[in-house]
């Protein structure tokens, strides 16, 4: 049975399973409705050209998990950023772990998507955002629109900053031989709010893991949202990460995306603009080797004048991994003073690695500044022999260059622990130590 | 002259189609629609071997199966291929001797668009081989040519004479089941230019054709074969208009490209189709195909200036095989009321040491959509393969759209590409300096504009650049002053 007959029928037991007065019904069945005529994407779809969902898709996947296994903090507190207090919201196999989590009711609402569909008082803000942002017909979006069951719900009311970040971490821990994730995310920040967000999918064995997550995320106008999402995941893992967020007048939302880990990595990110003096940010920072597969596909809507969008991604690639950058800028007619600009630069460490790389711009107004740039080259060999001359062997001088490199990224996660768990990060994948004080 | 921007906005936007008439002759054309005897009796009419007439057959008999292609960024209603006369040409087709033999009327057609052959004759280093509806009928300069021992004759003529040639590199670069438009040219292109180049030889003289298309209801299928032999060198024009038209015209080129060892190849067009009318009527299909492949130290260059047609699919690309060679490809596409332009390049880098440089600048106005699509690709084995691209863009007018779709995929670590796109209109900033400087608005955007093209303009051989100018309408060349 493919995956895909497995997910319909699946879906049949989730049904009946789910209670009478759930409010998502008519979504739900019109998004299996959409997934089941669309299928899983295949590299025909321009959009997929360069990533196959094959080999992922092969598993034997549980799509429930049925049996529950408790973790230990000790066993996981690597996983998290401890120097710092944080509201924790974690998932062990999908299913809400109290006792590693932290949320609260107090001044904003840090909890769950199940409590937030049960509870009659959160039905308002589901009635306004759930759903709207994220795009229908995208047949994976509509496939986790169907299983929505379980993830983090945030509410981040009116002029409210919230003074510690917020950490979503999924753990896989192997009691299924396979298993497929589906969290569903809401993020809402009212007006003049602000909020940071760092979000974590950890796989603890070498079971095949995949998950296809979607977050929607709505900032009110001033308000600011930052978000980090930190992908280092075990090869037997996979991840299809659909966030979609729309901006409201004068706020700001930025994204960094980090990706080391994982076998296949999809990012699908996509920004809607509301309103005008909008900023956005997406930046990332992508290395891999051994055969991983990233694919960052971005989206960047600039439907409203005056606005801005800054997008910055560096890849840095060696031993059989293949990284794929498509971004799209798009233009709207109404939208002048629109300033975009979009940057991928990336290294190829050997001959082997492969970068697809599609920087698109599709512009419908004239008065605009939109650049795009996008280099692949490799490291400069007469830095190489300059830290070399100086004593510096030669792993650690590319080390250290190719960290240089992607440094410019690092400088503006606003979370100084972050930044430091990025450099530690880093510094392991390159297997060096860079000698800087982490 | 110098314009302001609203009065080159209302200039671009009222620009009729100066080229368009319709010249009256009789012409020989087979009955509409397409089937394997139809390409059998093109054959038969052009007086192929049979060899020929296998190989458009078994190119007839892969697009059968093809479909059209829908990827690009262009929205038109497809042509019904079994409603379209694949053969026409003119009916007498005697031999000319002598100018004054041939159809006063052709003549006519040929001063018209200020190419009369008396002039073009005179006109020193030009050779012109004129395909009108598909049949070559005058070829110039024939002699000076064969005296190095250079070929420049009709593709059909080179079927016949030169079948060894033929044979040895048609479809090479091109394969007949490259795409759907190129199979369809393979089955039943009806003429086309043939050109080869000697070992060591210089070609003394710009060769250029012209293309027309005329008879009413009739797809141009132009094949163009060029071949420069090792240490060879040799400048291609290629030029058009068409006459104006109400139902659209289909255009299937393709031309392949051969550099040999050592050789290069530059190949400049013009285009300058009726692009419909200002309501987004009419207007030519202009789906090209054309291809280049370098080997050794080899060298070629796409030339483009393309301001014509209704809807264009054009990708000029580079096939860098051998080691040390370099493919380079600058365009100007200028867009107006409902055009539709779908260009750019490809460059394959295969050996080693190969360079490839992009300069794409596409202006639009009216309603029309101006998309770049490129690729740089970069295999395993291409070790210090350099790319540089650049496209820019200039948007005029709040209803036009520019879009870049490039495509980078590299597999070398050694590999440098560099990719850079602008979109803009022009730049306050960019007239204040101006103004600062003495230089009223009028001239400064005269003087942008005329700098937004001349990378490209530049790159055109002298007969062309001043063609090219008139066509462009927004190159104020010569009105700065």
């Amino acid at each position: 049975m493919s995956l895909k007959d497995k997910l319909a029928t699946s879906y049949m037991v989730l049904e009946n399973q789910i209670a009478k007065n759930d409010p998502l019904s008519d979504i739900r069945s019109k998004a299996i409705q959409q997934f089941e005529n669309q299928g899983f994407p295949t590299k025909k779809e321009e959009a997929w050209k360069y990533t196959s969902l094959n080999s992922v898709l092969k598993p034997d996947y549980n799509v429930f998990a049925k049996k529950e296994k408790a973790i230990e903090y000790k066993d996981v507190k690597p996983y998290f950023i401890h120097d710092i207090e944080t509201y924790k919201i974690v998932f062990i196999d999908g299913i809400y772990s109290s006792h590693l989590s932290e949320t609260s009711h107090e001044g904003l609402d840090v909890c769950l998507m199940s409590a937030a569909l049960s509870k009659p008082k959160y039905k308002e803000v589901i009635d306004t955002y759930f759903n709207k942002v994220a795009k229908e017909d995208d047949s994976l979006t509509a496939l986790n629109t169907a299983f929505t069951k379980e993830g983090a719900y945030i509410y981040i009311p009116k002029s409210k900053v919230v003074e510690k970040p917020i950490e979503i971490i999924h753990f896989a821990t192997g009691v299924e031989d396979a298993l497929m994730l589906q969290p569903r995310n809401l993020v809402v920040v009212e007006e003049n709010a602000q909020v940071q967000i760092i979000e974590r999918h950890q796989s603890l064995t070498s079971h095949p893991v995949l998950t296809n997550v979607v977050t929607e995320m709505f900032v009110g106008k001033n308000a600011v949202l930052d978000y980090y999402k930190i992908q280092n995941d075990l090869e037997s893992a996979s991840l299809i990460d659909n966030t979609y967020i729309s901006q409201e007048g004068n706020s700001n939302a930025s994204v960094h995306t980090f990706s080391f880990g994982g076998k296949l990595t999809r990012n699908n990110l996509n920004y809607y603009h509301k309103g005008e003096y909008i900023d956005s940010t997406l930046k990332g920072i992508t290395i891999l080797n051994d055969k991983q597969h990233v694919d960052h596909y971005t989206l960047v809507d600039h439907a409203a004048p005056n606005c801005e969008s800054h997008q910055d991604y560096k890849g840095i690639f060696s031993e059989k991994s293949v990284g794929v950058f498509n971004g799209k800028i798009l233009v709207d007619r109404i939208a002048q003073k629109t300033n975009a600009f979009q940057q991928n630069n990336n290294i190829l460490l050997d001959d082997t690695a492969t970068i697809n790389t599609k920087p698109q711009l599709e512009i419908f107004a004239d008065d605009v500044k939109c650049s795009h740039g996008c280099t692949i080259g490799q490291l400069d060999p007469e830095a190489l022999f300059y830290l070399k001359s100086r004593g510096i062997p030669e792993k650690e001088a590319k080390g250290l260059l190719t960290y240089a490199f992607a440094n410019n990224v690092l400088e503006s996660v606003r979370i100084p622990e972050v930044q430091k768990r990025i450099n530690k990060l880093i510094a392991n994948k390159l297997g060096i130590n860079l000698g800087l004080d982490f | 002259m110098a314009y302001t921007e609203e009065e080159l906005k209302k200039e671009l936007e009222t620009q009729e189609y100066a080229y368009g008439f319709y010249t009256d002759i009789e012409a020989d054309t087979l009955p509409v629609g397409l089937n394997e005897d139809i390409v059998r009796a093109i054959s038969k009419k052009k007086e192929e071997p049979e060899w020929m007439t296998e190989w458009r057959l078994e190119a007839f008999r892969a697009w059968e199966e093809m479909k059209e292609p829908d990827w690009a960024n262009v929205h038109y209603e497809k042509p019904n291929f079994q409603n379209i006369s694949y053969y026409s040409a003119p009916k007498k087709k005697p031999k000319y001797e002598s100018l004054d033999e041939v159809d006063p009327e052709l003549l006519d057609t040929f001063n018209k668009l200020g190419i009369s052959i008396d002039e073009q004759k005179k006109l020193a280093g030009v050779a012109v081989d004129i395909v009108m509806d598909s049949v070559s009928v005058a070829t110039t300069f024939k002699k000076t040519l064969a005296e190095k021992g250079i070929i420049f004759c009709s593709i059909s003529e080179a079927i016949k004479e030169h079948p060894e040639l033929v044979k040895k590199y048609l479809g090479t670069v091109v394969p007949q089941k490259d795409n759907f438009y190129a199979a369809l040219n393979s089955a039943v292109f009806s003429d086309g230019s043939f050109c080869y180049i000697p070992k060591g030889v210089r070609c003394p003289m710009e060769l250029s054709t012209y293309f027309r298309i005329n008879q009413a209801g009739t797809g141009q299928f132009e094949r163009t074969l060029v071949i420069a032999d090792e240490g060879s060198y040799v400048s291609y024009l290629e030029g058009c208009t068409a006459p104006m038209r109400d139902e659209n015209q289909l255009h299937a080129a393709v031309v392949e490209l051969i550099a040999l060892d050592d050789a290069e190849i530059k190949y400049s067009t013009v285009q300058n189709w009726f692009p419909g009318g200002k309501d987004g009527k009419g207007g030519v299909f202009n789906f090209v195909t054309k291809r280049g492949l370098c080997e050794k130290n080899a060298k070629i260059s796409w030339t483009q200036v393309e301001t014509g047609s209704a809807v264009t699919w054009k990708y000029p690309s580079c096939v860098l095989k051998g080691d040390n060679s370099i493919g380079e490809f600058y365009s100007i596409a200028v867009t107006n009321n409902y055009q539709q332009a779908d260009t750019g390049t490809k460059m394959i880098h295969l050996g080693k040491n190969t360079r490839s440089t992009i300069i794409s600048k596409g202006i639009s106005a009216g309603k029309s959509q101006n998309s770049y699509r490129g690729l740089v690709q970069v295999s395993s084995r291409a070790d210090n393969a350099r790319n540089f691209s650049q496209c820019d863009s200039l948007l005029m007018g709040n209803d036009c759209g520019a879009h870049t779709f490039p495509y980078i995929e590299a597999k070398n670590k050694t590999a440098q590409i560099e990719h850079e796109a602008t979109t803009s209109k022009i730049g306050e900033d960019q007239i204040f300096y101006c103004n600062q400087r003495g230089i009223d608005t009028e001239k400064a955007i005269a003087l942008i504009v005329n700098g937004f093209s001349k990378e490209v303009l530049n790159k055109l051989p002298m007969e062309f650049a001043v063609e090219a100018q008139k066509l462009l309408e927004i190159s104020l060349e010569g009105s700065v002053g």
